[in-house]
């Protein structure tokens, strides 16, 4: 091999390191705004979980390990509630169901060369916010721009979780009870704003609340467990959405 | 192990699941476009289903749950995030269990 070819493909692989670290520190950028969201978030969780019970070493792991909102703050309530191991688990699935439509829509937009690999690990940060961003990306999506975007967003999210839960263990009694509240009260932070801009998001969200209602005041119905009441006002209140306010195509 | 730790490992691996088998498996669209819609949807009816009527037992009181739902709702409506939404509805709560149902 003569000195001008080693030249070249040393100047290849200088290039090729040099695209992956852009595309890396282009995510990272973009993913900050999500971090510093997700920080207030977690906080929250993290209080939550110590509040209920959950002790401090596993909020933080349960954070670490599930990078997700709304299936964490439900498992984890079922926790706290003692509800069997199926009901957390079908609970949690069916909350993340919806993650299987953005999964599968970035595999339409990843580069296609991505490998098994590759993809099982940004598999892992897709979540409603960073799959918002990465969607409106113009070109393919790399696997060096994707772990870019992942990464400050699940810093935040665990962080904030250490910071509420060891900030919880400090507080006074009256504080923690009326805490109680908060879980829901971003539950409706997060939807009242979608639900003003589309009727359809407005009657799924309150089908979901009238048969939830349903089932837990009608007399023999309230049997069920929360965890089912819940499942079963999902199905139904997404169905409906379906059927009557079925998506464009894209 | 212990409950709670099972229980978080599975939810760790249902989280999971539905994320990376799409990704790793999937090359072609989903043709339904009953199963888009319905999957578009599953958000806001499990916010929906899980908000209500829970929220009304997640304090002490009945009363002070109906305070912090209002005023949630109401800065919810403004578009307030979600931490000033949580954080005031906290404060309502517990200055209302703290006057209101003490007097």
């Amino acid at each position: 091999m003569d000195s001008a070819e080693q030249f070249c493909q040393i100047d290849q692989s200088l290039k090729y390191n040099v695209n992956h670290f852009n595309d890396f520190s282009r995510g990272f950028k973009l993913g900050i705004p999500i971090a510093l969201g997700y920080f207030p978030v977690s906080f929250t969780f993290g209080l939550m979980a110590v509040n209920g019970g959950i002790p401090v070493w596993l909020a933080i792991f349960i954070s670490f390990s599930n990078l997700t909102s709304a299936g964490q703050f439900a498992g984890t309530s079922l926790i706290i509630v003692n509800a069997s191991l199926f009901e957390i688990g079908l609970t949690t699935f069916i909350i993340n169901i919806r993650y299987m439509l953005m999964s599968l829509s970035l595999s339409q937009k990843i580069v296609p060369k991505m490998s098994f690999l590759q993809r099982c690990t940004i598999a892992f940060g897709i979540t409603d916010e960073t799959f918002a961003v990465a969607s409106l990306e113009e070109k393919e999506i790399t696997f060096s721009f994707m772990s870019g975007l992942i990464v400050g967003p699940f810093l935040g999210w665990v962080l904030g979780t250490a910071v509420g839960a060891v900030a919880c263990s400090i507080l006074p009694e009256q504080v923690q009870s009326a805490m109680g509240i908060a879980l829901y009260a971003m539950f409706i932070a997060l939807v009242v704003p979608s639900a003003k801009k589309s009727k359809a998001a407005l009657m799924v969200v309150l089908s979901g609340i009238l048969i939830s209602s349903l089932l837990k005041w009608l007399p023999y119905i309230n049997q069920i467990s929360d965890g089912f009441r819940i499942i079963a006002a999902t199905i139904a209140a997404s169905t409906v959405g379906a059927i009557f306010f079925p998506k464009e195509e894209d | 192990m212990s409950y709670a730790f099972t229980a978080v490992i599975l939810m760790a691996i249902v989280t999971y699941i539905p994320r990376v088998l799409p990704i790793a498996v999937f090359k072609r669209k989903l043709q339904s476009r009953f199963i888009r819609s319905f999957l578009f949807y599953v958000p806001f009816a499990v916010l929906g289903a899980m908000t209500f009527p829970d929220i009304l037992y997640s304090t002490s009181h009945i009363y002070s749950a109906i305070a912090g739902l209002t005023i949630a709702l109401i800065l919810a409506y403004f578009e307030k995030g979600l931490m000033t939404v949580a954080i005031s509805s906290i404060l309502l709560v517990y200055l209302w269990e703290l006057f209101i149902l003490a007097v």
